[in-house]
């Protein structure tokens, strides 16, 4: 286990230097900064602006200053925010964890629910509506879905907030707080679900389809338990195993936000603050997101890798 | 002798596209209270199907008992509700399966595995599932119990398992076992142990049993009355002395001679010639009929019923009808 | 237990003598009787038909801009209304369907021939050219693909592309972000196969390399490239509707799908004027569930030990 987890590592970083290369040289082709495009600065300002943040330095230098700033932690100075990039994270990245904690648990739970029921009554009728809902889920395009149920409970209805996580220039605290902030969270977090329940459903079904195959559920039901039991008891459990492997996957997802719905439920995240600085080509917090979300999805890799050799009694390393 | 399971014409068909299969196919018989009760026959004779039939576990959307009567204790189980079966089920009537091996949860506890049952049915609260659970460990058969109880099954071998398949299938003190081919998936040492302990706990619990083999060793060893079925049908019933002694119907014949014995050198052992008939192309005949060694004219078209011949014995054989050898 | 168990699946397995001709036909057959499938399959061919030939039956599909006519809702003339230059919503709505779906499967194409080769060759010959690819692809699953694309977008702004050219490079984009998928798959398969027996044979007869890798393998991997083909469809008609509506893929006045419920981004068209929008994302959503359905489909009948 020991030197297995070392060579995950080693090749981890292998990895990553790969991703920040890629990401460096791709964002660093990319002409006209937020310098160049920023008209209100005189050329002899731009010229100062550009030394005192290394621009003006060979391509290669200036990577490999980028690299071993990351491993001190130091992700870069936003120049349109006149920030550094960690603190601007530090106050964009709860408010994505927020949302995708809730989506993510409710996706998780309608999942497994439903495919519970959908492997055990197999082919009723239910099961193709569940199926036809699966497919369904699984081809909205998110933007599309966003606009779409904002156009009908808050433009339309009026039942909603159009977006925002709080209502504008409320000063409320406390409960009146949280109050609001779930109002507002409504929306995106159902679409959320919406797009991600469809595949994980299908996962849960098709793995409680193997399960309740197996012999053990046979002798679960000979024993005179309760189909409730057998199923969600001695079934699920059983088709559980596989898909605490899929936890690490969901890492990069909690931490990192997701660009479309925040940028269409205007919900002050991460990936929010991705798309302004997108518009004003920021490029040290573009290139420190990117960095940031390809950091996570190899921790997660790893973390499933790592989930899957101890959760299984039976394949313990 | 009392019955306590009388089974009366049951049918049980599977559909399948190509049309269904009668897996099992009219077929009646009892078990007495306290007596062991063999079937005999080759896989896919409809055997395991009969007894799933009883536990009312025959699976899939495709698999439906189509007709007759289980008649247990007096009531019969498929007229009864889902609810009051499931009751029945691993309380008054248990089942040990073929695979020790796969039968078992693989990520709950050995411990846990047993307990449930006797929780559920016998309202037995935690800590007297739990002590039950060791006796029962240690009633068939296996030393220390407690460190057992909290193992996984993928750390004990197959012996062990079925132990602890048996022990799970005591455990509600049922009246009525039904041991699905328990000693086939074990080497052969471990055959013999596995059928002394469920001899051993028989007699002290004076249940019944219904014991699904094709081992005619087994046979001779446990059963006090014979069933002989091929392709879903009964063709020879009758008590383990007689059977075995004035076998009538040449399958089960066929299945004497094709058991080696010891002490007796053969060139070759006997084998019934050709192979068990698709299912989905019977029509109306003696099943064994392209199979048997003294078949007949009527054997082609005309299916043999099962009739009293002899002390007790039942046999389904135009060769024993005496109006057939005139036709 | 084993009589009706056994049965099926004789009746389902295939005989390995059988003539490729006759397995597709049975695949067919199969596929046909899959409804959702079968009715995922009328529909993209309907979605087709009337995209690349409706027009052609269209009043309005010289696009000219007629002030009169401006943001008027939908009407006996114009059954899904008219846009801010007074142009047909549904002609333009069918424009679009050619490129968004012609971008679809252009983009699958491509990234299913890249990934094939690359996949082959990885497979096939391993060491150190294995390496470099298959870390490639490594490298291109761990950093999210919407970034990438947005980058590569941005990048396409900045250089000044052509309108006209545009179109292509997404196509570009959209099979680098896809091919490593595929490169993985046909290489896994190919690991698979070598270990084969014929495969074997043939080394033992010395046939060539190359005809080893075409007259043997490809007839293989074949089906299972065609069901990710598929799929891979309905993928790349999303990412470039995404793309396209952040103003980072294919521009106006060519119109797409995506591009077109960029509407939406205007506060009084997203209030007032629906018509402009829904059509457009309604038509992304029913291709894409279509195309996703009939995937499925395939993937039953052309690759049974995935189906679950």
């Amino acid at each position: 286990m020991r030197t297995y987890l070392l060579r995950r590592c080693l090749y981890m970083i292998m990895i990553l230097l790969g991703a920040s290369m890629l990401i460096f040289f791709l964002y660093s082709l990319t002409p006209g900064d937020y310098v160049d495009n920023n008209m209100n600065l005189s050329e002899q300002r731009k010229a100062e602006l550009r030394e005192i943040h290394g621009l003006d330095r060979p391509i290669i230098e200036r990577y490999i200053n980028w690299m071993a700033n990351i491993f001190k932690g130091d992700f870069g100075y936003s120049l349109a925010q006149q920030r550094s990039v960690i603190d601007l994270f530090q106050d964009y990245i709860w408010n994505s964890f927020l949302l995708a904690v809730v989506a993510t648990f409710f996706t998780w739970f309608f999942a497994v629910v439903i495919g519970v029921l959908t492997a055990y009554k197999q082919y009723s009728l239910f099961d193709t509506l569940v199926m036809i809902g699966i497919f369904a889920a699984m081809s909205i395009p998110s933007f599309f879905i966003g606009l779409f149920l904002i156009k009908v409970f808050a433009v339309d209805l009026k039942l909603l907030p159009p977006g925002g996580m709080i209502t504008t220039g409320s000063r409320a605290v406390g409960w009146e707080y949280i109050k609001d902030v779930l109002h507002h969270m409504l929306l995106p977090v159902a679409v959320m679900v919406m797009l991600g329940v469809g595949s994980l459903t299908r996962y849960f079904r098709s793995n409680m389809l193997d399960v309740i195959k197996q012999d053990y559920v046979r002798t679960a039901r000979a024993k005179g338990l309760k189909e409730r039991s057998v199923l969600f008891r001695h079934a699920l459990k059983n088709a559980m195993l596989p898909a605490i492997t899929l936890v690490g996957f969901e890492l990069p997802g909690l931490f990192g936000g997701s660009i479309i719905i925040e940028k269409i439920f205007n919900w002050p995240g991460i990936g929010q603050l991705y798309m302004q600085s997108f518009t004003v080509r920021d490029y040290p917090l573009l290139m420190g997101f990117t960095m940031f979300i390809a950091i996570l999805t190899v921790i997660g890799t790893l973390i499933s890798d790592i989930l899957y050799h101890t959760s299984d009694p039976r394949v313990r390393l | 002798m009392k019955s306590l399971l009388k089974i009366n014409n049951l049918s049980t068909h599977f559909h399948t596209e190509a049309g269904p299969i009668k897996a099992v196919n009219d077929v009646s018989f009892r078990i007495g209270e306290g007596e062991t009760v063999c079937i005999v026959g080759e896989s896919g004779c409809g055997k395991s199907i009969t007894a799933m039939s009883v536990m009312g576990l025959v699976e899939g959307p495709n698999g439906r008992v189509v007709n007759g009567q289980i008649l247990f204790d007096g009531k019969d189980l498929l007229q009864i509700g889902k609810e009051e079966l499931r009751r029945i089920r691993g309380n008054d009537i248990s089942i040990i399966f073929q695979e020790p091996m796969s039968s078992l949860n693989p990520v709950i506890t050995i411990g846990k595995q047993i307990m449930e049952p006797l929780m559920l049915h016998q309202r037995l609260n935690k800590k007297q599932a739990y002590a039950r659970t060791i006796e029962l460990i240690e009633l068939v058969g296996i030393p220390r119990a407690e460190q057992i109880a909290s193992s996984y099954p993928h750390e004990l071998s197959g012996g062990m398992l079925q132990r602890i398949m048996i022990a799970i299938a005591i455990s509600c003190g049922p009246k009525l076992l039904i041991a699905d081919e328990p000693t086939t998936a074990l080497d052969v040492t471990i055959q013999a142990q596995v059928l002394e302990t469920l001899r051993q706990i028989k007699e002290q619990s004076k249940m019944s049993m219904m014991l699904i083999t094709h081992d005619l060793g087994v046979v001779a060893e446990m059963a006090d009355y014979v069933i002989v079925m091929y392709a879903g049908k009964i063709v020879e019933q009758g008590g383990v002395v007689e059977l075995f002694e004035h076998p009538k119907h040449p399958y089960t014949r066929g299945l004497l001679k094709s058991k080696p014995v010891i002490g007796q050198r053969l060139e070759q052992l006997y084998s019934i010639p050709g192979q068990v008939p698709n299912p989905l192309e019977l029509v109306e005949s003696c099943y064994f009929h392209d199979r048997c060694e003294s078949c007949l004219p009527v054997c082609h078209t005309r299916q043999p019923q099962l009739k009293k011949s002899g002390d007790g014995q039942q046999v389904a054989c135009w060769l024993y009808e005496e109006e057939a050898q005139y036709e | 237990m084993s009589i009706p168990t056994t049965t099926t699946h004789t009746a389902r397995a295939r005989s390995p003598v059988e003539a490729s001709s006759s397995l597709w036909r049975q695949s067919i057959r199969q596929l046909s009787k899959n409804k959702l499938a079968v009715s995922g399959f009328i529909f993209i061919i309907f979605m087709f038909l009337i995209c690349f030939i409706g027009p052609l039956f269209s009043p309005y599909a010289d696009n000219k801009i007629n002030p009169a006519m401006m943001h008027k809702p939908p009407s006996m003339k114009h059954w899904l209304g008219t846009d801010l230059l007074g142009r047909d919503v549904l002609t333009r709505l069918l424009q679009a369907g050619r490129i968004s779906l012609t971008v679809g499967l252009a983009s699958m194409a491509l990234s299913m021939t890249i990934g094939t080769i690359l996949g082959i060759i990885s497979g096939y010959y391993r060491g150190i050219v294995d390496q470099i690819i298959m870390r490639t692809a490594d490298l291109l699953f761990t950093i999210p693909g919407l970034p990438i694309l947005f980058i590569m977008g941005a990048l396409m702004s900045e250089w000044k592309v052509p309108t006209d050219y545009r179109l292509y490079l997404v196509m570009l984009m959209l099979s680098i972000i896809g091919w490593p998928g595929v490169a993985r798959l046909v290489r896994s398969q190919m690991l698979s196969l070598r270990e084969r027996e014929y495969m074997q044979a043939a080394v033992v007869l010395g046939l060539r390399d190359r005809r080893k890798l075409f007259h043997h393998l490809l007839p293989n991997v074949f089906p299972l490239l065609i069901v990710i083909a598929t799929l891979s469809i309905g993928g790349a008609i999303l990412s470039e509707s995404v793309l396209s509506f952040f103003g980072l893929g294919v521009m106006p006045p060519t119109p797409t799908w995506g591009n077109m419920i960029d509407a939406a981004n205007n506060v009084i068209d997203f209030e007032k004027r629906p018509w402009l929008w829904i059509p457009p994302g309604l038509a992304i959503f029913l291709t894409v569930i279509a195309i996703n359905l009939f995937g499925d489909g395939l993937r039953d009948v052309l690759d049974p030990k995935q189906k679950k």
